[in-house]
């Protein structure tokens, strides 16, 4: 039997993205493949539940966790796999901090099933049947996981250890995180494995980013032709940047699109959107309430745009119903 | 959300800066005004000074509603600092609102040193508005949400103690 470190891939509520973040690593997953040895990745994999279930506890050395948690069965799995390994590592923005699904925390369960099973324009579903949880036809029983009441980030489930943030991480902090895994130089149990400095410090365009900002007027990225070498933010575009985790090397940014979060918030910060809003909001010009309101309504949705990838871990969790 | 107890009180978190609000809640003090004692005051050295993660957890803890005092427009003893929180309120009470809190549970007041009688005012209609919506109660809200998740964990606990450690 191999003596090589036993890692463990799993997905949850997420795109697939993080899956393919793996494949990303492109000639350096050679490396990882042959580092360590790969005992459950169902996305890529032939293994089941019960090959988990059999494992003794503690087995697994590292295992990779993506996606939120909606369901009672992700919300199994997470307490299984939380068993069976020694480190834990929620990867990416879902585990992370809830991540894109996390936006349904703003709708109640009623209020998706309806819409989903009921009052969604493609659906014609007459007599209103709904997916249960149990179900028995003919002596044979099954049974379906529950959704449950609201999306939740990994460590609002299980104790986790390390955090990989982005959307999707990228390979560079994979790599990373491997090779630490692997050397056993972890840093403190709850870090995130990315730096602790913001976007703009990684960002090429800071030395362009003016002391003050003051803006009229909020623009969306379709509305103009960004300049390729000016901060984004002095030119109308909410980015994000400043109150974001670097890491990323401000990528999104070198493609002329402004920072949308994903990487959550630096350490010390409680509510990543609360962060973003206070510094975005201030830049906005003029002191009578009306041209402040005028130019703040350039923000039309705050909670999907400060929350974009974090409204799980919203000190609020979602929306008050 | 259900009253817990027919005592329930509502608890208002206030912050307040230094060089008027405050001065001006010491004032209705001294002048020994009566006011609701359902706030709590944290001075703070502006109000620009607040971060909206203060409102946020706040209300995350158990606040019923969170009141902001700050200098007049023009009186800012930082000279810009108010401009800031009208800026940063504008844009967080409209947030707030797309998150579901009635909007009588935030509140921005510009209160000059002198206005003790408008602290009074002020404070006296919030605790009214705050009451006759009831309890915020988050904490309580977050516990009940999470009560779905106690059953699945005592389940997977229970049905791996049955597998001996010495497999493999």
């Amino acid at each position: 039997m191999s003596t090589k470190p036993k890692i463990g891939f799993y997905w949850c509520a997420s795109c697939g993205g993080c899956e393919e973040s793996v494949v990303d690593l492109a000639e350096d997953v050679l490396m990882v493949v042959g580092a360590v040895d790969i005992v459950f990745w169902p996305c890529a994999m032939d293994f089941k539940k019960a090959d988990v279930e059999a494992m003794p506890d503690k087995s697994i050395v590292a295992t990779l966790l993506n996606g939120a948690i909606r369901s009672s069965e992700q919300e199994e799995m997470a307490h299984l796999l939380r068993r069976k390994s020694q480190v834990l590592i929620a990867y990416g923005s879902c585990a992370h901090t809830g991540g894109v699904p996390g936006l349904a925390n703003q709708f109640t369960r009623e209020q998706i099933m309806k819409y989903v099973y009921e009052d969604a324009p493609t659906m014609v579903n007459d007599k209103k049947t709904r997916p249960q949880t149990h179900f028995k036809e003919d002596g044979r029983e099954t049974e379906l996981p529950q959704l449950r009441n609201v999306v939740r980030a990994l460590d609002q489930v299980v104790d986790v250890d390390y955090y990989i943030p982005g959307c999707p991480p990228t390979p560079k902090l994979l790599k990373d995180a491997v090779l630490a895994l692997l050397s056993g130089k972890l840093p403190p149990k709850g870090s995130v494995l990315a730096p602790n400095i913001a976007v703009c410090q990684q960002c090429k365009r800071n030395d362009s980013k003016p002391q003050d900002i003051s803006l009229t007027e909020f623009k969306r990225p379709h509305q103009i032709i960004a300049d390729p070498e000016k901060c984004l933010l002095a030119q109308g575009l909410p980015c994000l940047g400043p109150a974001t985790r670097g890491g990323c090397d401000a990528v999104c940014i070198q493609g002329n699109m402004p920072c949308t979060g994903c990487f959550g918030p630096v350490d010390n910060v409680h509510d990543h959107g609360a962060k973003i809003l206070s510094y975005l909001a201030s830049t906005a010009a003029g002191k009578e309430q009306k041209d402040i309101t005028k130019t703040l309504a350039g923000i039309p949705d705050p909670v999907g745009t400060f929350y974009r990838y974090g409204l799980a871990k919203c000190v609020l969790r979602g929306k008050v119903s | 959300m259900e009253t817990k107890s027919n005592n329930w009180e509502p608890r208002i978190v206030a912050f307040f800066c230094n060089w008027c609000t405050y001065t001006a809640a010491d004032l209705a003090g001294v002048s020994r005004m009566k006011y609701a004692p359902n706030i709590r005051v944290i001075r703070l050295m502006c109000s620009g000074r607040l971060d909206p993660q203060y409102v946020m957890m706040a209300f995350a803890k158990g606040a019923d509603g969170v009141l902001i005092g700050g200098c007049h427009p023009g009186d800012c003893h930082y000279v810009e600092g108010n401009y800031k929180t009208l800026r940063r309120v504008t844009l967080l009470e409209r947030m707030l609102h797309d998150l579901g809190l009635e909007k009588e549970r935030f509140r921005l007041e510009w209160i000059s040193a002198s206005e003790g009688d408008k602290v009074k005012k002020v404070v006296n209609e919030m605790v009214e508005q705050v009451r006759a919506l009831g309890p915020l109660d988050m904490p309580g809200r977050f516990a009940d949400w999470d009560k779905e998740m106690e059953e699945l964990e005592a389940h997977v606990n229970h049905s791996q103690k049955e597998i001996p450690a010495h497999v493999h």
